[in-house]
């Protein structure tokens, strides 16, 4: 799923600057089950706004909605009638919620309430860890399930480099080198021979490198024209 | 494999004291962090014959300094021959092969392929980093320019190919340890003609790694210089120890040039004098000197090591005498040619 992390309040406040209505945006998916932008954190991020404008005594008025997904169209839609009364949209829903509220409602000035981090997962109790890089052209086949794209500090394609000391990477100590993850599930498989293999350059053509990507799916464009 | 017309591959003097089966030796010239061509000329008048091609470092530990390849071509004009490394955290492919083509014109002829330090431990943590290729991609793509007459892409040119003696590094003490010779041979399979290895304190290791390096039959397909460099205190031999990947020191060298500096031991910071502090540190580069001459002397006489690569960092003055002192401060000297 999408991690993602809040800005600081100080930078939410100059982000919403003398904008006087303000309806902060919660999405349910991804960022409600890392705890960064959910119903809880929309609720507990209004109040902190409200609180910080009793201080200032600004007479600024926050208040805040959580749809089920802010990246769909129909989802949106359920909110047009708090959005007309608001004069600025703090969406803390991933960058896409972001983007989609400034898509599909133009007129309003939408800033972001989150720092979009990465495609992770919850590793364990509180701790969030990258496992993808969305590269558009998969390898885990060749590497025992371990993405040395995301989790390779170099993103080598034939690791580990000189860098690997005690399981993790030079880079960070908390960071686990992912070649040696590899070569250690290649070792328990009985499948080093596959790393003997030199993998050759990467088509970055079908990552972000080849310019912003889009899929079509014409069996399912033609099912929607048939409705 | 094709060769130059003349019997070598390329014709570097690298390339040929190893053909000839001289123990070569070669050096680490640090650019600056300025436009000063100066401290080049510097340097390179100090390892001109002490050693046999000279590596120029590119932005060594992501650090912004002159690049390998303009230093290089300054390298060049001294009558010094440059090994230029090229790393890939810097320069996507087109980068790569547009400069590694220029290098050739200006006349470079060896080539180290490295991934390259990563840009947080540099002067430019918060740069994005390229890693379009690695190293061992990137060894295939200069032999395939020389030997294929191709681009990466495939496609074909015209006109006179880069000619590069191509290397490669090998760490062999860095984890996953068992995997390092695997790696080795990953690389020779690339296409590397000349390995320079990682720093190497602990000889016991590095001659199990060399036993490994041979039952693979590696030392046969391409020509090892082990990494070597003298210590400069015992600071920084703990240092190396503790903090960087890959390097082992054993506590008797430790032990060694703690007991160069005994006559300054046990004494506060403030008790010292500045001489003191000189006389010191002139001890210990002496012992530093003195072990990696040693080392050079151990590593000789390991089966399959084709030479040192002596790595003294901002300390080049250090070369002439560990070459002197190991015995093999005559070079070979070979008839130039084009």
């Amino acid at each position: 799923m999408i991690i993602a992390e809040q800005k600081s309040l100080a930078e939410i406040k100059t982000l919403i600057g003398d904008h006087q209505k303000v309806l902060v945006v919660g999405c349910g998916t991804c960022v409600t089950v890392c705890f960064a932008g959910g119903a809880r954190e929309a609720a507990i991020l209004a109040a902190s706004l409200r609180m910080a404008t009793k201080l200032e005594g600004n007479g600024r008025q926050v208040s805040d909605v959580t749809v089920q997904r802010q990246c769909e169209w129909e989802y949106l839609d359920q909110i047009s009638e708090q959005v007309k009364e608001a004069d600025l949209l703090l969406s803390i829903g991933c960058g896409i919620g972001v983007q989609a509220i400034a898509e599909r409602f133009p007129e309003k000035w939408v800033v972001p309430g989150l720092n979009t981090s990465f495609l992770g997962i919850p590793s364990e109790q509180g701790v969030w860890a990258e496992r993808c890089a969305a590269c558009g052209d998969c390898i885990l086949g060749l590497t025992g399930g371990i993405c040395p794209i995301a989790r390779c500090s170099k993103s080598l394609l034939n690791g580990p480099c000189g860098g690997s000391e005690n399981g993790h990477c030079e880079v960070n100590p908390d960071i686990p080198c992912a070649w040696q993850l590899i070569y250690d599930r290649l070792t328990s498989m009985g499948k080093l021979d596959m790393l003997l293999e030199i993998q050759a350059p990467k088509n970055w053509g079908k990552s972000r490198d080849g310019g912003p990507r889009k899929i079509i799916r014409e069996d399912l464009r033609l099912a929607a024209e048939e409705e | 494999m094709t060769d130059n017309g003349n019997g070598y591959l390329v014709g570097s003097n690298l390339e040929k004291v190893l053909r000839a089966g001289h123990f070569a030796v070669t050096a680490e010239l640090g650019p600056p962090q300025s436009a000063d061509r100066e401290v080049i000329r510097r340097k390179a008048s100090m390892l001109k014959n002490y050693c046999d091609a000279v590596n120029i470092t590119d932005n060594q530990t992501a650090i912004v300094r002159m690049s390998s390849i303009g230093s290089g071509a300054l390298v060049v004009q001294e009558g010094l021959e440059p090994i230029i490394q090229m790393t890939c955290r810097d320069r996507n492919r087109l980068a790569i092969q547009s400069d590694l083509l220029a290098a050739y014109a200006l006349g470079m002829r060896n080539l180290l392929c490295l991934t390259g330090d990563h840009q947080s431990f540099g002067n430019h943590p918060t740069a994005k980093n390229v890693y379009d290729i690695d190293s061992i991609q990137l060894l295939q793509i200069v032999t395939g320019m020389r030997d294929q007459h191709v681009f990466q892409s495939g496609e074909p040119f015209k006109g006179p190919e880069p000619r590069f003696f191509v290397g490669a590094a090998a760490s062999p003490f860095a984890d996953p340890i068992e995997f390092r010779p695997y790696r080795l041979a990953k690389k020779v399979k690339a296409g590397a003609n000349f390995i320079q290895t990682q720093l190497v304190y602990d000889v016991e290791s590095f001659a199990k790694f060399m036993e490994k390096v041979r039952a693979l039959g590696l030392h046969e397909k391409t020509y090892i210089l082990a990494g070597v460099g003298p210590l400069k205190s015992p600071a920084m031999a703990r240092y190396m120890k503790e903090n960087v990947p890959g390097i082992l020191v054993p506590e008797t060298i430790i032990q060694r040039m703690e007991q160069a500096g005994a006559a300054w031991a046990g004494k506060k910071k403030d008790e010292l004098t500045k001489d003191d502090k000189k006389a010191r540190s002139s001890a210990w580069q002496a012992e530093g000197i003195q072990i990696c001459v040693e080392l050079i002397q151990q590593i000789r006489a390991i089966k399959g090591v084709a030479g040192v690569h002596i790595m003294a960092i901002e300390w080049e003055e250090a070369v002439k005498p560990i070459v002197e002192g190991a015995g093999l401060g005559v070079r070979p000297v070979f008839e130039a040619m084009n």
